[in-house]
């Protein structure tokens, strides 16, 4: 939280003047799962990227083209909609969850990440 | 034609579309990729957005003061008016465009974005009013078929046999009796209008109907299938499995109606058995529990399907006939009188 | 040249907005409201003026474009009555928590129920706690200027608050009388172009009106709420001296009729004040020393204008056009709490009238007199004028 302001120095109406301020306000925290990426399996196509709905996917533009780089853990809150989505979380033969190895996005629990 | 997720993460990889992280809607709501879809296209499309919201989940979770989840010009008036709300906006910036207060090749596009509850209930009048009045804005209803801003009470969206806390399933009466009202209808009866519904499951042709209500020559209305993972009672990575199974089984068919033009734009050949939509949510399973469970599923699947196949017979006598041309804009555009 | 004109109380509302061109109208009819619109729609089906109007479906919607229209930097006009700024109420209250500076003229028309379509004040005195600053008109030429002045006093940077010109149903809306209106381009320069803040047609610096205010910071926006409130006197004597300038006419938050040396002072809100001045007239004529206090500005409260005024006089009688049920009516009530850090208090007498349109007449007002002139004037005691037992 900020500083709580007097009357005298907040604009008025309950206006927020400051677009999009809620970007300094972690959401992080309430993750009880966690993702992560295994870059050695991703296609970078994306679906990740779209459905999150915290607009917690890192992604970099390499030679024209976006590529997944990881999360933002600030915003992240872990509900697992970017692995429910990732082509790479179903084997495309079975049709069963692929094994945890061959996905690019794996869902662990927040605890495994304690000391970080 | 709407961008495909490569293009839009090239466009959107480093900026905010309207709607920023640090918002508060619960994990993995579907509410947040609605917002996100439709502002992705106007924005791509050389839209300024300017947003007006109804109370709900969406509006209180993203406007905490002192933060805003919004770097998009944003109102939020009450619960019932964002219709009206956003028409006096529009107003105001069609007067300001007269006045050569704006130059005039800015293009801004009205969104207001409603759940449920301020659509299809309290927000219905004024919707009703906006949409006849013909200004031009993007209605958006992100339907998560309850009051889930206030802990899921029913709503004229909310399907048969779920369990809420004012229409809970009971040891006499199994949870809400009445089928979802027909929003789309409704809306599609205003004639001059562009009315489609769409799900996150498909977001091209999501995005593909943004696009048009965007170029519509006045009012647009657009019903969202919006997962509630809290009060669906599912996990919180379902949201668009759901969609998708709420397509599949056609309970949420993908169709559109310009000017009274109707067309299927996702048409389903072999439909999954609507029971496996219900059987999917949690909310449903009070409901399975009882015996009465086979009828009141049996009764949602006859309507599912005989809705389907009256859309499609629409499609086909409504095909170039539409009820109302582009003339009826004449009637509205005053600033195109010479003053 | 100011023009002498006879017209309607709606029709002077409606040529002063033609006169000041706003951006936005949005309205819905209800007796006896409904001329103000009607009259305005004709200036803009006439390309008169370059208003775009929204014929919305309710006056809650009305309330809510004006909303709409004022955030995106628009002057915003409505007008309603009764049951329709009832309707309005929690926009109403929104309205003037956003700080949007509306204007929106009320044809003063009895709450049902039952229905009744007549004068009197309960609508605007349910509004009376909401936020906006209430202007009441006696007639047509004072709700004439005070809708020539309202965009200047609520869009002031001091205040920014939306204003409510009270104006007595059929009685002044519906009713001839001959006034001054001014030129156009006098109004035109008077008025001047609307002042802007945070608008939301404003891509480059994008707002958030309206988030959800929570226990943190609820508080402190109230508190700029009634900070707002306490800069309208001054601000509303600024530009009622200006007002002078262009119209000769002289306005304050108070209007004293015949104080100087009255013994016996009535106070009423609107056109009965009329009425009043005629047996006032006829009751110093019997050698009576009366007069008459109307508060132009009722919100906010003047209260020091009232002090001042009443001090140290014999007897105070406060006329009240609506009834609050269990408790003492609203203007009396506001007037005797102002009389509480007086010096010497006056007696203080009640009198609840006309309500639903029942005509006052002078001999009611003077009979209100001749209670105080017999020093029978109970504080705790409500009268009323004109009633069958």
């Amino acid at each position: 939280m900020p500083e709580l302001k007097g009357w005298k120095e907040l604009p008025i109406g309950g206006l927020i003047v400051e677009p999009g301020n809620a970007k300094q306000y972690k959401t992080g925290t309430w993750r009880v799962l966690r993702p992560v990426y295994q870059p050695e399996n991703c296609i970078h196509c994306m679906q990740c990227w779209l459905y999150c709905p915290d607009q917690a996917i890192v992604v970099e533009i390499v030679d024209g083209k976006p590529k997944m780089r990881g999360y933002n853990y600030y915003y992240c809150k872990g509900c697992g909609l970017c692995a429910n989505v990732c082509p790479k979380s179903t084997d495309p033969k079975t049709k069963q969850p692929a094994p945890e190895e061959k996905r690019a996005i794996v869902m662990r629990p927040e605890t495994d990440f304690a000391e970080e | 034609m709407p961008l495909n997720a490569i293009e839009l993460a090239k466009l959107f990889h480093d900026k905010n579309p309207g709607i920023t992280p640090g918002h508060r809607m619960c994990p993995g709501c579907a509410a947040p990729n609605v917002v996100k879809f439709a502002l992705m296209t106007a924005i791509a499309k050389g839209y300024h957005p300017v947003v007006g919201l109804a109370t709900g989940c969406l509006e209180v979770s993203t406007t905490i003061f002192p933060y805003t989840a919004w770097n998009v010009p944003y109102i939020h008036n009450a619960f019932e008016n964002v219709a009206a709300t956003i028409s006096g906006v529009e107003t105001a910036f069609r007067a300001a465009k007269k006045r050569g207060e704006i130059p005039p090749d800015k293009k801004l596009a009205f969104f207001a974005f409603a759940g449920d509850g301020g659509t299809y209930d309290i927000g219905l009048q004024s919707l009703s009013g906006a949409v006849e009045r013909g200004h031009k804005f993007i209605y958006i209803v992100y339907d998560n078929e309850g009051y889930m801003n206030t802990g899921n009470q029913r709503s004229g969206a909310t399907p048969p046999g779920s369990d809420t806390t004012t229409a809970p399933v009971g040891k006499q009466i199994p949870g809400k009796l009445q089928l979802k009202k027909n929003i789309v209808e409704i809306m599609a009866a205003h004639e001059n209008v562009y009315v489609a519904t769409v799900a996150i499951s498909e977001p091209i042709d999501f995005m593909k109907k943004i696009e048009k209500a965007l170029e519509f020559d006045g009012p647009a209305f657009i019903a969202a299938h919006s997962a509630c993972v809290r009060f669906w009672r599912v996990n919180d990575d379902k949201a668009v499995e759901s969609a998708r199974l709420a397509v599949e089984t056609l309970y949420w068919p993908l169709y559109e109606v310009e000017r009274g033009v109707y067309r299927v734009t996702k048409k389903i050949t072999n439909p999954k058995p609507v029971e496996e939509y219900i059987r999917s949510q949690g909310r449903f399973r009070p409901l399975l529990s009882r015996p009465d469970a086979k009828e009141i599923i049996e009764e949602l699947q006859q309507y599912v399907t005989s809705r389907y196949e009256r859309l499609l017979a629409l499609e086909e006598i409504t095909k170039d006939k539409p009820l109302r041309g582009p003339w009826a804009k004449e009637d509205f555009q005053t600033d195109e009188h010479a003053m | 040249m100011p023009a002498k004109q006879a017209l309607t109380g709606a029709e002077a509302i409606a040529y002063a907005m033609k006169q000041i061109n706003p951006d936005v109208v949005a309205a819905y009819p209800i007796t006896p409201q409904t001329p103000v619109v009607e009259y305005f729609a004709k200036y803009v089906a006439d390309g008169v003026v370059d208003t775009e109007m929204i014929p919305v479906e309710s006056e809650h919607s009305a309330m809510s474009a004006c909303v709409g229209a004022a955030a995106a930097g628009a002057r915003a006009f409505t007008a309603t009555a009764a049951v329709g700024l009832a309707l309005m109420h929690e926009i109403v209250y929104i309205a003037a928590s956003l700080r949007l500076p509306i204007v929106m003229a009320v044809a003063n028309r009895a709450l049902s129920g039952p229905i009744n379509i007549h004068c009197d004040h309960s609508d605007a005195m349910a509004e009376r706690d909401s936020g906006w600053i209430q202007l009441w008109a006696e007639n047509v030429q004072e709700a004439y200027d005070f809708t020539v002045m309202a965009y200047r006093i609520g869009e002031h940077p001091d205040v920014r608050l939306p204003v409510m010109i009270n104006f007595d149903g059929f009685i002044i809306s519906h009713g001839v009388e001959v006034l001054e209106t001014l030129d156009d381009d006098v109004v035109k320069s008077f008025v001047g172009k609307p002042i802007k803040m945070y608008s939301l047609l404003d891509t480059e610096h994008p707002v958030t009106y309206g988030p959800l205010d929570l226990y943190d910071y609820y508080f402190e926006h109230k508190r700029q709420q009634i900070e707002a409130m306490k800069h309208v006197p001054k601000v509303f004597k600024q530009v009622a001296e200006e007002f002078e300038k262009i119209s000769g006419r002289k306005y304050d938050l108070v209007e004293e009729y015949m104080t100087d040396d009255a013994e016996y002072i009535m106070i009423a809100l609107g056109s009965t004040a009329g009425t009043i001045k005629h047996t006032i007239k006829e009751l110093r004529a019997e050698g009576k020393k009366v007069g008459l206090v109307k508060p132009w500005v009722f919100r906010p409260f003047p209260k020091f204008e009232l002090q001042r005024i009443l001090n140290g006089r014999k007897g105070v009688i406060v006329l009240d056009r609506s009834a609050s049920f269990g408790a003492e009516a609203p203007l009396y009530e506001a007037v005797k709490s102002a009389l509480y850090e007086v010096a010497v208090r006056p007696q203080l007498g009640s009198y609840v009238y006309g309500l639903g349109g029942r005509d006052i007449t002078p001999a009611h007002i003077r009979q209100a007199f001749e209670d105080a002139f017999k020093g029978y004037l109970i504080a705790d005691e409500e009268r009323y004028l004109g009633l069958r037992e």
